[in-house]
């Protein structure tokens, strides 16, 4: 608190109106500050004058970096000295879709030893699409005495004994979120390192983990820790365990059980549904594994809170969905698989009329022989019966520009519409046409749309309606779309928030990418892959552009002189000096 | 109409892959009692490895590396008769379901990736086709991608965790499927090569190979009557069941079917039931995609004028 003192002891000296309003006392301008917690506000606090920069930095406890190699973590350290928790998050989002090399880079280890220097104290750390070893894991085990938070998801480059390690060593936990890693599981054992005494564990979240867990060491674990609102199992986990460690925790807020398809006695059917029915709290169920139509309605008790239902690991059909969902009248997020069908979606419309976020995921994505799927008919449906639908993610094998038009007068506030139409530039099925005027219809309606994933048979149409309409759009994907470099132009050329591009298999060259030179360092990041880009056009970029880091991907036996995947940020850390050989730096 | 006629095609599948082995277990084959086995035709692929292609439907690959291998079983299955074979090579230009044969053959060019073309205007070139990981499909049960299809890197977009969930545990594909064909339809995707979309059956309603054929006849002759006039080929009012079956055995085509297992099989030889069973799309193919078909082809399409 020293320089703050200071700088309060300079400014009480000056007397005038001006200058009193101005000494605003640092103490009392950082209590505030430090009420303030969305990170774009802190962003725009820092930049109001050099006292509230300062108050600003010696406020914040959690600071969010959304591109690991924007900055570097000496840096961080440098202008925030008081952090508690970190989010980062790492590789380009196409790493999820095996786009990116293995060994691209996002180690956390480097940020790992400079926060256990400058952050002792650290207590969360909340990681996406970042590599950690269980060297890590363990080294941030011992290195932070207060740790508390350790939320890991789409990382890969550990194994069980990395959890090992944190259960072993980190006293204080009270959370450990593990979510669609790449995993190296090695058995369920970790789970018994946690010690006797060790009860303050309030998120446990081991979904993600395909091996056997050390039940009995699961069930006393649960048994002792008195807090836990969230449980997350993995598909090991039997019906019959479920509702013994139910017993120990019916104040479960969050349940994701395990495989829901155990052969039941009569008896251990109604003592589950026993079970359940204490869980009257819960407002978010997901798990149900290989689900068995007949073992759903022991969950009817439970649901009568449900927010969140997330079936995408139940291959329900449209029956089974309709039955449970009359039981979920209070649904706002729900997430399904395409098993379900149009009808499970009218369904969905019929009983849901609070809900705000759905999700249909393909049961069969690369199985063309579906003799069932949703199609437009189910969106169609949803939006009838949901109109405060803002966030949808719908994969499907078919769709009209006039359901897209109609879905979105129904739901005009779409802040994220992500339609994935899964075989690549499929045209509107009834009249032949591009999906052009479905994506225009969105961005002409939903003057709110953050995220926007296009799919179909798309021209430049699509691109000049996105850049001329859409004002708000933050985040836009696009693959197999697009005619000419126009396309990209109109992007970038409008959508004045876009912050970040990803792009695939489109016909947009050098000429579109080096049209965006001033945008790209307003935006977090550029991905391109197989478009029509060159090395020229990329050294050129690099060239006019120092402080954006051009890395370029090179795919074995590829042209030289092409540019197969394209990955641009901006950066004031310079050139990563991390990348493998793979990947040039320009 | 086709009787259950055992065939055993030798010498076909040199290197099958790992995912074409039969699912242990098929219900269907208990459930029916037949012996699959026995009348199953058995067509590995070449390779497991699928080489980088332009052309961005899967079929073709499939297909062209599944006939390249297969060129013995395919002309013995012309000569066989009732099946659904749409024999005969020639073809130019344009593709007419039903055009009979033609002078030359002069169709090889016309692959797939033309025809897309249409379809699929102003894509980028050379989206990066490979097959699926084998490591994902040999992890779980074997009911995964099937390995006949290629596909592209990365898409659908679905994280790796859930795409190896679902290919270790799939979705009771099989009893989906049951529940289906007791609620009454079993829709498949039919495809033809040339078309530029595709449509979609219903197995169930039809009684037998007769009534599918003259139901795919009435669905794609829009396809054929532009180019109808220029092969001669007169008004197909009133096109009767045999005349039919003379146009399909004239013809440049031939009807095949994929199975549960992710072969490619002549549509035909076996009981309609079965064949419903496991039927899960049908394409109307090209006879000259089978390179080395077309020949003989030919010679039986001009013997049967």
């Amino acid at each position: 608190m020293g320089s703050s003192e200071l700088k309060r002891s300079k400014d009480s000296v000056s007397s005038d109106e001006s200058a009193r309003r101005s000494s605003f006392p640092d103490e009392v301008l950082e209590r505030v500050l430090s009420l303030l917690k969305p990170h774009r506000d802190r962003s725009s606090v820092s930049l109001v004058c050099k006292d509230w920069y300062n108050a600003e930095r010696w406020s914040r406890t959690h600071v969010f970096i959304g591109n690991c190699y924007s900055v570097s973590p000496e840096i961080v350290a440098r202008r925030f000295p008081r952090i508690r928790s970190v989010t980062l998050k790492g590789k380009p989002r196409f790493s999820d879709f095996n786009l990116v090399p293995e060994n691209w880079g996002a180690d956390i280890h480097s940020w790992l030893v400079v926060f256990a220097a400058k952050y002792p104290f650290l207590e969360e750390l909340r990681l996406k699409r970042m590599a950690i070893s269980d060297e890590s894991l363990e080294f941030l085990a011992i290195s932070f005495p207060n740790f508390k938070a350790l939320s890991l998801l789409s990382c890969d480059g550990f194994s069980t004994n990395g959890l090992a390690a944190i259960a072993t060593h980190c006293k204080n936990l009270t959370e450990l979120d593990i979510q669609e890693n790449g995993v190296y599981d090695k058995g369920g054992s970790w789970l018994s390192c946690f010690p006797e005494s060790f009860t303050s564990l309030e998120v446990l979240n081991f979904a993600n983990l395909t091996s056997d867990i050390n039940f009995d060491a699961l069930e006393k674990l649960v048994g002792r820790c008195k807090s836990m609102r969230v449980l997350k199992l993995n598909r090991s986990v039997s019906l019959e365990q479920l509702q013994r460690l139910l017993v120990n925790a019916p104040r479960l807020a969050e349940l994701g059980t395990g495989s829901f398809s155990q052969e039941l006695t009569i008896r251990e059917y109604e003592e589950l549904e026993s079970t359940l029915s204490n869980c009257k709290i819960m407002h978010t169920l997901s798990g149900l594994w290989d689900a068995k139509g007949i073992y759903l309605p022991t969950l009817y008790p439970a649901c009568s809170n449900l927010t969140f239902l997330n079936l995408s690991y139940a291959a329900l059909q449209s029956v089974e969905l309709a039955k449970l969902l009359a039981h979920c009248p209070r649904l706002k997020r729900l997430w399904v698989l395409d098993t379900v069908e149009d009808k499970g979606l009218e369904a969905v419309g019929l009983n849901c009329p609070l809900l705000e976020e759905l999700r249909v995921f393909p049961a069969d994505p690369f199985d063309d022989e579906i003799v069932h799927g949703v199609t437009e008919a189910g969106f169609l449906a949803v939006s009838f019966g949901c109109p405060r639908l803002h966030y949808v993610l719908y994969f499907c094998r078919q769709m009209t520009n006039a359901a897209v038009a109609t879905i979105v007068q129904n739901c005009p506030d779409f802040t994220h519409f992500r339609l994935c139409i899964m075989n690549p530039g499929q045209p509107d099925y009834l009249t032949n046409e591009p999906m052009d005027e479905a994506f225009g219809a969105v961005v002409k309606t939903c003057t709110k749309l953050q995220r926007l994933s296009v799919s179909g048979l798309l021209t430049d149409l699509t691109f000049e309606y996105i850049g001329r309409y859409a004002k708000n759009l933050e985040t836009l994907s696009v693959a197999f779309a697009g005619r000419s470099d126009w396309g990209m132009q109109c992007v970038l050329g409008g959508c004045p928030k876009l912050r970040k591009l990803e792009i695939r298999d489109c016909p947009f060259g050098n000429a579109a990418l080096l049209s965006g030179l001033e945008k790209y360092e307003s935006m977090r990041s550029l991905w391109m892959s197989a478009c029509n880009v060159t090395m020229n056009g990329c050294r050129l970029l690099a060239r006019e552009m120092p402080r954006l880091n051009v890395e370029v991907m090179k795919e074995d036996g590829s042209d030289d002189t092409q540019a197969y995947k394209v990955y641009v940020y901006r950066s004031i850390a310079g050139p990563r000096r991390d990348a493998p050989p793979s990947v040039l730096t320009l | 109409m086709s009787k259950p006629v055992e065939h055993d095609y030798i010498g076909l599948s040199e290197q099958p892959l790992p995912s074409m082995e039969k699912r242990s277990g098929d219900t269907n084959a208990e459930k029916s009692g037949l012996r699959l086995k026995d009348t199953e035709l058995r067509l590995g692929l070449p390779g497991s490895e699928s080489p980088e292609r332009e052309d961005r439907d899967q079929n073709v690959l499939s297909l062209k590396s599944f006939v390249s291998g297969a060129k013995r079983g395919f002309s013995d299955a012309l000569d066989g008769g009732g099946k659904w074979v749409f024999a005969g090579g020639s073809g130019g230009g344009s593709e007419g379901l039903f055009s009979p044969r033609r002078g030359g053959n002069n169709n090889e060019g016309n692959d797939l990736s033309g025809s897309d073309s249409g379809l699929k205007d102003g894509v980028a070139p050379k989206p990066l086709v490979v097959q699926e990981k084998k490591s994902q499909v040999a992890a779980g049960n074997g009911n995964t991608a099937p390995a006949s299809k290629a596909q592209v890197v990365g898409w659908p977009p679905i994280r790796s965790f859930r795409k190896n969930t679902m290919a270790s545990h799939p979705p009771k594909n099989d009893d989906n499927a049951e529940a289906k064909f007791g609620s009454g339809c079993l829709y498949v995707k039919v495809s033809m090569d040339g078309a530029p979309y595709l449509r979609k059956v219903d197995l169930k309603i039809y009684g037998g190979y007769k009534e599918l054929s003259s139901a795919l006849e009435k669905m794609f002759s829009c396809f054929t009557i532009g180019q109808c006039g220029s092969h001669g080929v007169s008004s197909r009012d009133g096109l009767s069941e045999s005349r039919l079956k003379d146009l399909l055995h004239g013809s440049e085509y031939v009807l095949t079917y994929e199975d549960k297992d992710g072969d490619w099989m002549l549509v035909g030889d076996v009981p309609w039931e079965m064949f419903t069973n496991c039927c899960k799309r049908l394409r109307i193919m090209k006879s000259t995609e089978a390179i080395g078909l077309a020949p003989r082809a030919m010679e039986k399409c001009k013997n049967r004028t």
